[in-house]
């Protein structure tokens, strides 16, 4: 099966910046392909290379098979979801969605018989005629989405295109986006600085840093077993404990304390073990035993509702234990000596590269 | 706080805004009145005058009767010799506006495509001109144009007459006897109509473009991006996007070029060597040696009327670009 978008070594420097820096990435077709990293690490500059809003400055790009590096964008087969959505303020709905149709050349009737299909699809039936100063952002973010769909793209890309929203909104377009792309079948591709974001919403994950792409899996895979210490960082929350790889099995920690932690990187390299505050347990200093630990003192103690969040002082860094809010679970006061345990299992050691 | 209590408080309320209100439309009043004054002075009180001299007569010894009120100076608006200097101002100042517009409006759009301190500087220098007296700058092109000046030996060097031979010579639908008409004066431009054409375009393009780079800048990059991400080219992406969108300006620019251009009297007078009557130099002739006070008056009313009918119709179509 010939894959949606094919990234090969592209490079974009603006200047001396190097946006995107050697950029390998294939994007299968069918699926809800999110592009995760912090702000200013090349997402964007990714996207609209495959938009064709930008070239590369190296490297190979092709869509289905097509090699489409200096293609300008209305000679490709994808279209985009602006971040600022980029609706025209002087044409009503319907001419807004049915103006990629007429700029293929089909004819006005048809043309706005599908766009009102597609306003229909984004639920927004009934407000053809409005002007897209007269409507909410998350109304604007359906016509855009309607807009981009109506041509049928082989590929749609999006550019955080829930970040103006708020809360409530963003959670329902997340469905909604989900529910598209499902019904629809056609890659979506999706740059978005929220983990959650990404973790909820995709088949596959490509996390970025300073223009290079660091992981591609599948949530469960980047959750549970990040590449390395950036990407443990980045996605969801995380307790990184600095030490050397002592054996295959060991890592002993930056106090001496050894743990079992398996690895294959070669003894002495410098890792940290990544402990998942939800994988970790709290208890008084006595009832642990046979199962790895380290031993502390309660800080301070943040309650969630249905969870706490203990932060436990060790001698060398803090550590964050979240405990689910169970009727009958051991509460600790700040000031407490305690002990984190885990199951063996729950850790992931992580390394630089 | 008891029952009674709110509707007094309310009273006092808005007894105190309205005071503050009354008071905030005083200070507005004042603030604007020197503004007013300097307009009924210099504007409305002359120009009343002008439509009631455009009513009186002219005495047999060129002077003015304010009395037997007549239309007679607008009758004579429709005899053939002014009709076609009507006409042919029209027809100038509107060919002027096009001109400044086709070469101001791909420049303005450039402008907006350079960093910042790139752009400021080009804005210095469209507006650099207006450094220099206007009278001055019309008698340096005067200069330019003259016989064996800087465009005459220019255009020889490069063997301009073989040219213009050789398109003359070309069928009439290829090169129509307008062109050629103007085309024969490339050569030695001065005190010809194309000299008044290149005199008003130099003056007024700094007013096309600026108010089309104001308009331009304000878009927003990323709606001719999303045009051509739905498969507009770029000459629609122009067409449906850009040109909309800047209209605005286009409108502003039109109007402050045309309107000056309508009135112009020192180019077409400098450069042109009044050859070709047009308004400007027409109602100056009227209040000169014609000393026909009422028809140039009417004149000027007419020309006032198309300046102001032009600048009321852009604020009635919602600009506010000026
Ligand atoms: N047109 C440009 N000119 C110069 N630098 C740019 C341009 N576009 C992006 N960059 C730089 O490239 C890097 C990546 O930007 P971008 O792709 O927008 O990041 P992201 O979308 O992940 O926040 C940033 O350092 C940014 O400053
Ligand atoms: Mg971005």
């Amino acid at each position: 099966m010939t894959a949606a978008v094919e990234l090969t070594g592209i490079t974009k420097r603006f200047g001396d910046v190097v946006a995107v820096d050697a950029v390998d990435l294939v994007i299968d077709d069918g699926q809800f392909f999110a592009m995760l990293g912090p702000s200013g690490c090349g997402k964007t500059t990714t996207l609209r290379m495959i938009a064709g809003l930008d070239f590369p400055t190296e490297g190979s790009l092709k869509i289905f098979g097509d090699e489409v590096g200096t293609l300008p964008p209305n000679k490709r087969p994808v279209n985009t979801v602006f971040q600022s959505y980029a609706l025209f303020p002087h044409m009503n709905v319907l001419d807004n969605v049915a103006f990629g149709l007429r700029m293929q050349g089909v004819n006005k009737g048809d043309a706005r018989a599908k766009a009102a299909q597609a306003i229909d699809l984004v639920r927004l039936a009934g407000m053809e005629t409005r002007k897209p100063s007269q409507m909410s952002g998350g109304q604007q973010q359906r016509v855009a989405l309607a807009r981009a769909l109506v041509n049928e793209p082989k590929v749609l890309l999006l550019d955080e295109p829930l970040g103006a929203l708020d809360l409530k909104l963003r959670q329902e377009m997340q469905g909604e986006l989900k529910r598209l792309q499902q019904e629809l079948g056609v890659s979506f591709v999706f740059v978005t600085h929220d983990q959650e974001e990404a973790l909820t919403m995709s088949d596959r994950i490509a996390v970025m840093d300073q223009g290079r792409i660091l992981q591609v899996g599948s949530p469960e895979e980047i959750y549970e077993h990040p590449a390395n210490r950036f990407v443990a960082d980045f996605i969801g929350q995380t307790n990184l404990l600095e030490g050397t790889v002592e054996d295959s099995s060991t890592v002993c920690l930056a106090n001496g304390a050894r743990v079992q932690a398996s690895s294959d990187r070669p003894v002495g390299t410098a890792v940290a073990v990544s402990l998942r505050p939800e994988r970790a347990h709290i208890a008084a200093t006595e009832a642990v035993e046979d199962r790895p630990s380290v031993e502390g003192v309660v800080d301070r103690v943040t309650y969630l509702g249905n969870a706490r969040v203990y932060t436990v002082r060790l001698d060398w860094m803090e550590v964050e234990v979240r405990e689910e809010n169970r009727p009958g679970a051991a509460l600790h006061e700040p000031g407490a000596p305690v002990s984190i345990w885990w199951d063996p299992g729950a850790v992931w050691v992580v390394g630089d590269e | 706080m008891t029952a009674i209590d709110i509707p007094e408080a309310d009273r006092v309320t808005l007894e105190f805004e309205a005071l503050a209100q009354r008071q905030a439309r005083r200070r507005g009043f004042l603030l604007a009145l020197p503004a007013w004054i300097y307009l009924i002075v210099f504007f409305a009180v002359p120009f009343g005058i002008v439509v009631v001299y455009s009513f009186a007569t002219r005495t047999s010894r060129g002077g003015v009767a304010l009395s037997d009120w007549n239309l007679a100076s607008y009758e004579r608006l429709g005899e053939e010799l002014v009709r076609n200097v009507l006409i042919r101002s029209l027809g100038l100042a509107l060919l002027t506006t096009v001109i400044c517009l086709v070469v101001a409006y791909p420049f303005a759009y450039f402008m907006t495509t350079l960093s910042a301190r790139v752009r400021n500087l080009m804005l210095v220098f469209v507006m650099i001109p207006f450094w220099t007296n206007f009278l001055v700058r019309n008698y340096a092109w005067r200069l330019i144009l003259a016989e064996d000046g800087p465009w005459n030996t220019t255009a020889e060097a490069f063997g301009i007459d073989t040219v213009i031979d050789w398109i003359i010579d070309l069928p009439g639908w290829i090169a129509p006897d307008f062109l050629v008409g103007w085309l024969v004066d490339v050569p030695e431009p001065l005190f010809t109509k194309l000299a008044v054409i290149l005199g008003l375009v130099y003056s007024f393009l700094p007013f096309m473009i600026l108010p089309l780079y104001a308009s331009i800048e304000r878009i927003d990059g990323a709606l001719l991006e999303a045009s051509r991400d739905l498969y507009a080219n770029a000459r629609q992406s122009f067409v449906r996007v850009l040109l909309p969108l800047s209209m605005p300006g286009v409108v502003a620019g039109s109007i402050l070029v045309f309107v000056p251009s309508l009135g112009a009297y020192v180019t077409p007078d400098i450069l042109g060597g009044g050859k070709e009557v047009l308004l400007g130099s027409y109602i100056v002739t009227q209040f000169g040696t014609a000393r026909n006070f009422p028809f140039g008056a009417s004149l000027s009313v007419v020309l006032m009327v198309v300046m102001l009918t032009a600048t009321i119709g852009y604020f009635r179509s919602g600009g506010r670009n000026l």
